[in-house]
């Protein structure tokens, strides 16, 4: 059977990534903390489970209202001073903060974490205008330094230990010595930052929740940079997924709790930032322009299938991540693409087609403990069905997914029209599991088979089936 | 461009594409915590202090001197204030000579960057705090801007302890955050800065403050 | 689910048995296991012998229509309105839970539902519903257990499975690491993401190792094909064994 494209990229990643043992002993031990620390916190599960309906509750009250709520978002943006622009690809968000940056002759942004802009590659985009784009959160700069994308949607450096960060510090800083305290490591990024935040021109930083009642923008971090980025220069870009509105004030202590929560085990994170307007004239800090940009990039076709908006109700926390068994030993890297794990899994085919991305959706056992964890009660694992149907459904599909049916071949159609005849016919069946018992261990190691014997001894087919060994005890079989 | 965007958007949004309903399930309202004062600064005390916050709790006729006295121990090199409000008439009126100089925050940014990014400690009031999360509610404002409380190492919060609320949503519900309007920028502030981006290791101090002192005035 | 709730149906006189076809082709014994144990409580076993696989395979790789397919035979299969009990946290996952999404929008939905709110996990039924009391009689044993994913959060019947071995009284169990986390077998995921598959089974085989545990028990074979065949590509001498085999072994 030929293998589509992002199956075959997808396998290369796999490899590398399952033969990397360094990388598979820094996820498992760091996964292992998330898990233990999120469970700690919310070591009542009753309480837990009430948190998460409301958590489940808010976010979908706030999709199904989700064209009011951004309308009223932009109007009282908009009242406050705040300017609100719509942006239907990366490519118009892109261009949309350039257009800002360029008005105000700014040559480098300081960026706050927003997976956002990683999925804009809003970096890559500016250094080609020749402006320079500053990762300030710390694991963001670490991996900046290293030239890599986030292997993680909270913690993105996470991939790496603190040797490496310690060559990596010691080899692209100018004058860092080598230090494996992490303390110091600490101090260093510090240092080299405070300078680009004393000078800085344009923040940017992603949203986490927008509220539409007060037109106010919140920021969940620890780390001060966000606070640096969106308060100290001039101008300030919020960049957001156009899912991230919220109804009312009310509704964000409960996400914030669930958010800081499942994400890291928090009660609250350092700093929760709640911005509402640009400087006023009697201020004497804040940035005098505050730009948000609401991105569709594909979550507008997400929404329109009501079985599909359930993916919007994501509030980022990574927790899925965290407990997934397969980002646990692939990392974020492996999935090839801006979302790893479980939420990746669902929201990337959406966002960029199956075709691009359809391969996500079959890294998953179905185990359900994404669904376990996630504080908003995503059903991940009836989406993660539904891409599967789509890849495979050729002309109109149920769900109209972008790509579907890119997976389809005769040979898998007519393998499971063959399954399906054999499990409905049971003269066929009882024929064929004859056949088994008889040939046992004496099957020919091809398809599945050969597959599952690369790490496994071969199935113990037993000589005779219970379906015989029913009859032959005299079982009743049908009254 | 954007105009079109807009458009576009709403119109995709308002366009359902395929068929099925998308239930909004109600969920029952949380009981939240109902602490008296005590326990309220008492809770607050603890977890401001697990995240290495410093706590003060002190009586309204003594917070002065336990402020002097504690900066009279530090080598710092000013306290950056916002006269104009209570608390700075109230360190104004009581300053000594061997204290770190008082640093007014009277100017624009723009005009005082090197100052506020260079001086060692900042005092600002608060708005109030979170029993249940442990968290200090600052509104900054004209007369105390928000990066008083961001590029000092040392951010000393004087908190009145009548206004430690049990959870953030009562906090919004009393003090009337809704009806009186959201100031420019609203923050929940729970320790110094710190990270755990390095193999999860929790540090101390990174880009915010690296110390966060607490006066509880009681 | 701490405590297993008490009885939500009255002691039938007779049940129906979905024997699962990974039972059906390699471990028959351990699917008699589960009858006798019914029968020695007094239950009328009824094994239709139209029945076969419960369709999760295709419900799970990407073609309904055949899950759908195959799922109407077994509504035909079982037809009365006698409980089906299932030795597989997977299996009966699938008829009880999953059932009702694969015809959410089929005109059969309603006989559908029927058919899946009559599904009990075999552990499930013989706690809640036979209230059954285990004497042990075997040897000292130490016993390591693993939960499939089904049974541990879609069924949620592992309490009933630890029930039932907590009755065994000269059974000693020690706890794997990570119970919790899936064995990598995942129906066809283990063939269509083998390296990853793999990766997880050999973890999980570790894990069982290091308890120095006599042997695995597990309620899902599913999962028991996947680390067997992993325990014995590698040759590690660890038996594994459905928990409905050992219980008739002891009792």
């Amino acid at each position: 059977m030929t293998k589509t494209a992002d199956v075959v990229a997808f396998e290369r990643n796999v490899t590398k990534a399952l033969d990397d043992g360094q990388l598979r002993r820094n996820l498992r031990s760091a996964m292992t903390t998330l898990s233990q620390r999120r469970r700690a916190l919310f070591a009542d599960a009753e309480a837990f489970e009430q948190l998460r309906a409301q958590g489940q509750s808010i976010r979908r009250r706030a999709l199904s209202r989700l064209p009011e709520l951004l309308e009223q978002l932009e109007a009282r943006c908009t009242d406050n001073g705040i300017q609100v622009h719509w942006a239907e690809t990366t490519a118009e968000a892109n261009a949309i903060c350039l257009d800002i940056i360029r008005r105000h002759g700014a040559q480098r942004v300081i960026k706050g974490k927003s997976m956002v802009s990683e999925e804009m590659h809003l970096n890559h985009f500016l250094e080609e205008q020749g402006i320079e784009a500053l990762e300030t959160d710390l694991g963001e700069y670490i991996i900046q330094l290293d030239g890599e994308t986030p292997s993680h949607i909270i913690v993105p450096a996470i991939h790496k230990n603190k040797d490496q960060i310690a060559h990596l510090f010691h080899d692209r800083i100018p004058n860092a010595p080598y230090t494996e305290v992490v303390e110091e490591l600490n101090a260093i990024a510090r240092q080299e930052l405070r300078e680009k935040f004393r000078a800085g021109e344009v923040g940017v930083s992603g949203v986490n929740f927008a509220v539409a009642e007060t037109g106010t923008l919140c920021l969940v971090e620890n780390e001060g940079n966000g606070r640096m980025c969106t308060t100290a220069p001039p101008v300030h870009i919020a960049l957001m997924g156009l899912e991230k509105v919220v109804e009312k004030l009310q509704d964000v202590p409960p996400l914030l709790r669930l958010l800081t929560g499942s994400a890291t085990g928090q009660p609250i994170t350092t700093y929760f930032n709640m911005i509402t307007a640009p400087r006023q004239p009697d201020e004497r800090d804040g940035p005098q322009e505050v730009h948000l940009v609401i991105l569709d990039n594909g979550r507008s076709s997400i929404y329109g299938d009501p079985e599909r908006r359930a993916t919007l109700q994501c509030i980022r926390c990574g927790a899925c991540l965290n407990h997934c068994p397969i980002y646990t030993r692939l990392g974020g890297h492996a999935y090839g693409h801006v979302y790893p794990g479980p939420i990746g899994s669902i929201l990337t085919p959406q966002l960029e087609g199956l075709d691009e991305a359809g391969v996500m959706a079959s890294a998953s056992t179905f185990c359900g403990a994404c669904e376990e964890v996630c504080p908003v009660k995503i059903p991940f694992t009836e989406i993660l069905r539904m891409l599967r149907n789509e890849a495979y459904a050729r002309g109109e599909s149920e769900h109209d997914v972008k790509g579907h049916g890119y997976r389809y071949t005769t040979v898998e159609a007519l393998s499971w029209k063959s399954w399906a005849l054999y499990n409905t016919s049971p003269g066929l069946a009882r024929i064929g599991s004859q056949i088994l018992g008889k040939l046992g261990q004496h099957l020919p190691m091809i398809g599945p088979l050969k597959e599952w014997t690369r790490t496994r001894t071969s199935p113990p087919f037993a000589p005779k089936s219970l379906h015989q060994l029913a009859q032959e005890r005299g079982l009743d079989h049908d009254r | 461009m954007t105009a079109n965007a807009r458009a576009n958007i709403l119109s995709r949004l308002r366009a359902t594409t395929a068929q099925g309903s998308f239930a909004v399930p109600d969920a029952p309202a949380i009981a939240g915590l109902a602490l008296n004062l005590e326990e309220r600064i008492d809770r607050l005390r603890r977890m401001l202090e697990t995240m290495h916050a410093e706590v003060w709790v002190v009586s309204s006729v003594a917070w002065l001197d336990e402020l002097k006295a504690r900066l009279r121990v530090r080598t710092l090199n000013g306290l950056l204030y916002g006269p104009g409000t209570p608390l700075g008439a109230a360190l104004e009126a009581a300053w000594e000579e061997n204290l770190p100089p008082l640093v007014p925050y009277v100017e624009p940014v723009e005009q005082c960057r090197e100052r506020l990014f260079n001086v060692d400690a900042g005092i600002t009031s608060t708005q109030g705090a979170i029993a249940e999360n442990g968290a200090l509610i600052l509104w900054p404002s004209a007369a105390e801007p928000r990066l008083m409380s961001l590029t000092p190492g040392l951010h000393i919060a004087v908190l009145e302890a009548g206004t430690i609320f049990n959870t953030f949503a009562e906090a919004i519900d009393q003090q009337g955050w809704l009806e009186q309007g959201m100031p420019t920028n609203a923050l929940l502030v729970s320790g110094p800065s710190k990270t755990a981006d390095i193999e999860l290791t929790l540090t101390f101090g990174v880009h915010g403050p690296k110390e966060l002192a607490v006066l509880i005035v009681a | 689910m701490n405590d297993p709730s008490p009885a939500s149906i009255p002691r039938p006189g007779k049940v129906y048995y979905f024997g699962t076809c990974v039972i059906d082709a390699c471990f028959p014994q351990a699917g008699l296991a589960g009858i006798e144990l019914l029968q020695r409580e007094g239950v009328h076993v009824i094994f239709p012998q139209a029945q076969s696989c419960c369709g999760q395979p295709a419900h799970n790789s990407g073609f309904p229509d055949e899950a759908r397919r195959v799922a109407r035979h077994q509504l035909k299969a079982f037809p009365k309105d006698d409980p089906i009990v299932v030795p597989s946290g997977s299996c009966a996952g699938m008829l009880k839970h999953q059932y009702p999404h694969l015809f959410a929008h089929e005109p059969d939905l309603d006989e559908v539902r029927r058919f899946s709110s009559r599904i009990y996990e075999l552990s499930e039924f013989m706690v809640k519903v036979l209230q059954v009391r285990l004497e042990d009689r075997g040897e000292p044993i130490k016993v390591t257990w693993h939960s499939s994913c089904h049974a541990l959060r879609e069924m949620a019947i592992i309490p009933y499975a630890k029930t039932l071995l907590g009755q065994l009284e000269r059974v000693e169990l020690v706890e794997l690491q990570n119970e919790r986390e899936c064995c990598g077998f995942g129906g066809t995921f283990s063939v269509k993401q083998p390296a990853i598959s793999a990766a997880m089974a050999g973890d999980k085989v570790n894990d069982i190792v290091q308890t120095g545990a006599a042997r695995v028990l597990s309620t899902d074979c599913g999962c028991l094909l996947n680390i067997a065949g992993t325990l014995g590509y590698r040759q590690l001498n660890v038996p594994t064994q459905h928990l409905a085999e050992f219980i008739l072994e002891r009792t």
